[in-house]
């Protein structure tokens, strides 16, 4: 079996032009559903996260940042899954999530102090204004199995399954292509199905894990993994943003009225590097950068959205948003200090424990002896 | 003083029971511990009786079952894993140290992580690889884990249930050679906190020290050695991450000398930790080095060598009789 002969979902050729594929049918009318302000909203999403991620990347050039990882290329298929979800969801990130984050209310600024140093985990999960958005996981595919595991206490709650879908809860993960081998996928993956856990497993196939392509991961597409798992699986494109949404929609909705899990492959393209550490040259050719260019993903909304009769007022908006975004990031980046010293300490267990309580009294004693010598 | 003799397995099958009923968001998960009970039967009948949604019989998967708990954890729950087997903890171990022991660190506080991790250890069974593991330095040398072993029916009873009332991740170590024998339980009132150590056996002369399985060796030695006119102190640590050290600097400050005994290899252990804080500590008040008596840093062996390999009260009389001898 090949990619090709493997049904996808694609509603928007990559020119922009409403040709849904044969596979997109049944999804047609959630589009039919959506507002033109939310077509809008998901073009508006993806083109401020691209100014937010490029002002990082930029950021880390100039010495701000320890790392950025990128998210270019990947808006679409980030946005569609993340408009999908619904208020009462909960969303597993890996790293690279930038846009999902987003919409869920994080603050990129968040995001930043992980990557500046300042901060292991960023923002609070459990404060609502971050939508239920669970930070982000560096090691890959550990956060399979929280998502997993956090889906079946949503069943054992009684949390889903009820039949109404804006009380019932899911959850979404994120992982890629190269994560897709690690062992904690494929438990997570039979962990959800023997509890008929609510979750998406929602893969994001940018078609390089590092230096490594894809074809190394599978010698067949992805989104044939599920059915092992006996988990229905949906293969999207993932520069399509309203195939991504729909298809997100559909399979959390099936997820949280009792069905179990579900999962997506997205197929897009890292269009930057794996992070700023890395050089895409060493392993990568321009004709293959330059074809995945073409089928941009905000290139083929925007298009769309033209021939729905979109204005230009309303572009120069998104881009105006989008600039004073990025220049927002900047300017709160660089103010961003280094945390004091007892953050190292004060977290390392939810209960008082006396070594902890030690150390931080000895280096308290050792800085003082310091500062008073000076004195 | 309602007092019960009973085995240390189910000693904490009992605390197991104590703390599902005190609390309906525990919840027991691992390999065979449903129906069976578990191999060693320290969860039977809790199946039966709190039904198949708070005991689970997971898929075979320790990575996916520590995983799974930690989600489960983030929903309000509070788990409480088995690991079958020592050796079989390590298919787990990349959940255990670079998620679950990070996690609450990680959220800044804003992230609890009550979960326990039952893991049968240690030797004298006789059994093939991987079943007679001390695997318990991995996991006192990781930040944010704490890590107790009973060695007592009574403290069985009592640590699994403040064991599983804790807020941070408690590696559970049960000796595995002491599930069997019995030992009375006190079932009113706990005798001491979770983490504290605790001198089971009063002494003048040397100071023995140990955990889990190691304790009942130590008593052994003490009771000849007094047969010899050595009178030996015994301290059963019981917690191995944090160490309560002021009873063991108590009892050398008062002996002058120390003897730590562990199944575990003796290269970067936790006796070796120990031995060093109380020279560090104490260092005036010794007479003799602290001396350690361990397994060899050798792969556990076959069973038929089984004897060769861990310590016993010979060994640790051979080290008694070092320390007196300096």
């Amino acid at each position: 079996m090949t990619s090709i002969e493997t049904p996808l979902v694609r509603i928007l050729e990559a020119d922009g032009s409403f040709a849904p594929s044969a596979a997109s049918e049944q999804y047609l009318p959630l589009i039919d559903a959506l507002a033109d302000s939310d077509l809008e909203q998901f073009h508006r999403d993806m083109v401020v996260i691209r100014a937010i991620d490029t002002q990082a990347t930029n950021l880390q050039r100039q010495g701000q940042l320890a790392l950025w990882p990128p998210s270019r290329g990947q808006e679409a298929a980030q946005v569609g899954s993340a408009r999908a979800a619904r208020t009462q969801d909960t969303l597993f990130p890996s790293y690279r999530e930038h846009a999902v984050t987003r919409i869920r209310g994080v603050d990129p600024l968040d995001i930043i102090k992980v990557m500046r140093g300042t901060s292991h985990g960023g923002w609070d999960p459990t404060d609502p204004k971050n939508g239920n958005t669970r930070i982000y996981t560096l090691v890959l595919a550990s956060q399979t199995l929280h998502a997993a595991g956090y889906a079946m206490g949503l069943a054992f709650d009684g949390k889903t399954g009820s039949g109404d879908v804006d009380r019932d809860e899911a959850v979404v993960v994120y992982y890629g292509d190269g994560a897709s081998s690690q062992g904690d996928v494929h438990e997570a993956m039979v962990f959800a199905a023997s509890y008929n856990a609510p979750v998406v497993f929602f893969l994001q196939n940018n078609h390089w894990a590092i230096s490594v392509p894809v074809q190394t991961q599978s010698k067949v597409p992805l989104v044939g993994r599920g059915a092992g798992y006996g988990i229905p699986s949906v293969r999207v494109d993932g520069n399509d943003v309203l195939a991504s949404y729909a298809v997100s929609r559909t399979l959390l909705d099936e997820a949280r009225g009792g069905a179990g899990p579900r999962a997506i492959e997205a197929v897009t393209y890292r269009m930057g590097a794996h992070t700023t550490s890395d050089d895409p040259t060493k392993y990568r050719g321009s004709d293959e950068e330059q074809s995945w260019a073409l089928r941009d993903p905000i290139a083929r909304m925007e298009a769309f959205l033209r021939s729905r009769g979109a204005s230009d007022a309303f572009f120069a908006d998104v881009e105006a948003e989008a600039a004073d975004a990025a220049e927002d990031l900047r300017a709160r980046t660089v103010e961003l200090t280094a945390p004091t010293r007892n953050l190292m300490f004060d977290h390392v267990y939810s209960e008082q424990h006396p070594l902890i309580d030690q150390q931080r009294a000895w280096l308290d004693d050792y800085e003082a002896s310091f500062e008073g010598g000076a004195a | 003083m309602t007092l019960e003799t009973m085995p240390l397995s189910k000693a904490l099958n009992a605390g197991l029971r104590k703390a599902m009923q005190d609390d309906p968001r525990v919840l027991l998960m691992g390999e065979d511990i449903g129906q069976l009970g578990g191999v060693f039967r320290v969860t039977e009948g809790l199946q039966a009786e709190f039904g198949d949604k708070r005991v689970l019989d997971t898929p075979l998967a320790e990575s996916g079952i520590v995983g799974t708990a930690i989600g489960l954890a983030m929903a309000g729950f509070r788990p409480v894993c088995e690991i079958q087997f020592d050796g079989f903890v390590f298919p787990a171990f990349d959940q255990i140290t670079s998620q679950l022991a990070k996690m609450t660190n990680r959220h800044e506080g804003a992230v609890s992580m009550p979960i326990v991790i039952r893991i049968p250890y240690g030797g004298h069974i006789g059994a093939v690889e991987h079943h007679q593991e001390s695997p318990e330095a991995y996991f006192a040398h990781t930040p944010g884990l704490r890590v107790v072993s009973p060695s007592t029916s009574n403290d069985a009873y009592w640590m699994i249930q403040e064991a599983i009332a804790s807020n941070d991740p408690v590696i559970f170590l049960e000796p595995k050679s002491r599930y069997w024998p019995k030992g009375e339980v006190e079932l009113e009132a706990s005798a001491a906190p979770l983490h504290a150590s605790r001198v089971v056996r009063r002494g003048t002369d040397v100071t023995l020290v140990g955990h889990g399985a190691m304790v009942t060796t130590l008593l052994q030695a003490a009771a000849l050695a007094e047969a010899e006119g050595t009178s030996c102190e015994v301290v059963d640590v019981r917690s191995l991450s944090p160490v309560d050290y002021e009873p063991i600097l108590d009892s050398v400050r008062s002996t002058g000398r120390m003897v730590y005994a562990q199944e575990a290899p003796g290269n970067t252990s936790v006796g070796g930790e120990i031995a060093a804080t109380v020279m560090e500590r104490a260092f005036y008040a010794l007479e003799a080095p602290v001396l350690r008596v361990s397994g060899f840093d050798v792969p556990f062996p076959p069973a038929k060598l089984e004897g060769a390999y861990l310590p016993d009260a010979d060994r640790i009389l051979e080290a008694v009789d070092r320390s007196l001898a300096y």
